[in-house]
């Protein structure tokens, strides 16, 4: 393992990382080059002359045998170019990074709120286990995990915004306003996050259970110090460990939900831009949201484990 | 397991479901696909018991037939992901190290990708389809699978009883399917069963997007997107849609909890 285990292992998580976006980036070029028909052609519809198509082939780099072709989308995907987009001409790059924001603050928003209201509501659970309260967290818990984010957020939608008209409907409120902008967050945002609340809520109480028997806890107990300074400072901060690696995978799950909030929600982000571009075809965007994306969360996922390394040295042992 | 409130409500609920979808044709006499102008936007009532739709479909009909869809897509895409998850995670534990190491770094891969990136990706190259949906499902579920199988795998080929098979001379083939399978496919069963409400999800979630099952064949998904899309003139759409979804999603993971529990609890918390 060496002389400085964490880095070892940092470095570990971290080259996987990278083959696997590497995977990731050879399937979405296997991706481009299967879909049937020509890109160029595609992107200028059936009006354009073979000329225009030609000249297109050759600006999109088409004309090359495939393995430039590849060569040239790894080695620009490296220095952060994912090519051009066919309807304006703008950098793949700055379209996706102009979405992304709209998205990161809803799972911001569902994060926060889901810990918020998971962690205290395990934490109940797991001192009156058994109790009626245990019960009832456990099965509500159970319901929201099970029943899909979508249907969740075009039931909100028809609840508070159609029928009692509570709050916006459509869209990420007015640039500058912030009030307005939270005001439209609320519903996105309890519909990808609500499924979380009973995830973690879950995870602490079947940790809390655990931590209240270990041996620490039992001299503390023994040494007479309060019940709920027992609770909250000792065993709480270990339970909680377990929750920020399921909060790392937890961000590409809330990924998907987000897709299903911002097409509902007609909410601007990565995943109206995804399905807004498949839809009109626009393939270069297509893959570089994807790609994006899929970076995105595997890097999430290596932070996740680096921090509970740090935090626990069993997880380094057991992987070194 | 009889004796638990919410195995039973599980099992009911999954009963409903399936009857239902099993005797749709029985139980619905409208054809969930037959359009009929002049009852567009009917709100439910005796003639149509959850109403009609846009194009004056019944909805109570295109419900019970959507089932057969959602069950069909769940069971059979579930059962293939089964077979391809068992034999991949049999060579990952049972080859040799560095096939496993392969397998390993292709399932990690394969979990890589957020599900519905994923989705839209294969959409994107097959166009929406039926198939597209079972291809997302396979892709979702086999590493799951494959990882369960690999680790039960390798835990049980140093087993006392498997190295006494080996040496009298049993073959790879004999030894996998005599002495690890029938030990390795209980609890994946039982995963497979808490996944079945994730697949109906998927089936849906791809179909309300308009990129898995096809017009006019009804389908929960489908159904939600129409309501979706008329939200403002009646409510009822959105609600036949949905509230099979969430029935059948709680009925199965209720199912699925309780078994688990029952039949084996070291698998509690996963």
């Amino acid at each position: 393992m060496g002389d400085c285990p964490i880095l070892a292992y940092a470095l570990k998580r971290l080259v996987l990382a990278i083959v696997i976006i590497s995977v990731a980036m050879t399937l979405l070029f296997a991706m481009i080059y299967l879909i049937p028909g020509d890109p160029a052609k595609v992107a200028l519809g059936p009006r354009a002359t073979p000329e225009m198509v030609e000249s297109l082939r050759v600006r999109m780099g088409l004309d090359q045998p495939i393995w430039v072709q590849f060569w040239r989308f790894y080695s620009g995907v490296w220095r952060g170019d994912l090519g051009i987009e066919v309807l304006s001409g703008r950098p793949v790059l700055t379209v996706v990074l102009e979405q992304l924001p709209y998205t990161l603050a809803l799972i911001a928003g569902a994060i926060s709120w889901s810990v918020a209201l998971g962690i205290p509501l395990g934490c109940i659970a797991a001192i009156k286990r058994g109790g009626w309260v245990d019960r009832v967290v456990g099965i509500v818990s159970v319901a929201v995990i099970a029943v899909p984010s979508f249907v969740i957020a075009i039931y909100a939608l028809l609840i508070f915004a159609v029928s009692l008209r509570w709050l916006p409907a459509i869209g990420a409120g007015e640039p500058g306003d912030l009030g307005d902008q939270l005001l439209h967050l609320i519903l996105p945002s309890l519909a990808v996050g609500l499924g979380w609340v009973g995830y973690i809520a879950r995870m602490v109480r079947a940790s809390m259970l655990e931590v209240l028997e270990a041996s620490h806890i039992r001299t503390a107990r023994a040494f007479g110090l309060p019940e709920n300074q027992i609770t909250y400072s000792y065993a709480l901060r270990i339970a909680i460990l377990p929750t920020v690696t399921l909060l790392g995978v937890g961000v590409g799950q809330m990924l998907s939900s987000a897709v299903f909030a911002e097409i509902v929600f007609a909410r601007p982000g990565i995943g109206k831009l995804v399905y807004d571009s498949i839809l009109t075809r626009n393939y270069p965007l297509v893959t570089g949201s994807v790609l994006v994306t899929t970076a995105f969360f595997v890097f999430v996922n290596v932070i996740a484990d680096l921090v509970i390394g740090a935090l626990d040295p069993r997880v380094r042992s057991g992987f070194g | 397991m009889l004796r638990e409130p919410l195995g039973v409500l599980g099992i009911s609920l999954v009963l409903l479901v399936v009857l239902g979808a099993v005797f749709a044709d029985f139980l619905a006499s409208a054809d969930p696909s037959k359009i009929s102008p002049r009852n567009r936007f009917s709100s439910p009532g005796f003639e149509h018991l959850a109403g009609t739709d846009q194009l004056g479909r019944d909805l109570f009909s295109r419900v019970l037939h959507g089932g057969q869809i959602a069950l069909a897509v769940a069971l059979g895409s579930t059962a293939v992901s089964l077979l391809i998850g068992m034999v991949l995670g049999l060579i990952a534990g049972y080859g040799p190290r560095w096939l496993d190491n392969l397998l390993i770094l292709v399932f990690d891969a394969m979990k890589s990708f957020p599900t519905v990136m994923l989705a839209l990706a294969l959409v994107t190259l097959f166009g929406p389809s039926l198939t597209a949906v079972v291809v997302v499902v396979i892709l979702v579920n086999v590493p799951g699978y494959a990882r369960i199988i690999r680790t039960q795998t390798i835990a049980l080929k140093s087993a006392e009883y498997v190295t006494a098979a080996q040496s009298m001379g049993a073959s790879t083939a004999r030894v996998l399917r005599v002495h690890i399978l029938p030990n390795v496919i209980g609890p994946l069963l039982i995963l497979a069963s808490m996944d079945i409400p994730v697949v109906i999800a998927i089936e849906a979630g791809m179909s309300f997007l308009g990129l898995g099952v096809r017009p006019p064949t009804p389908s929960w998904g489908a159904i939600l997107n129409d309501g979706f899309a008329n939200i403002r003139e009646s409510y009822w759409i959105v609600v036949a849609g949905g509230i099979p979804i969430i029935l059948t999603t709680l009925g199965f993971t209720f199912l699925g909890e309780t078994l688990r529990d029952v039949f084996d609890p070291r698998l509690k918390g996963r």
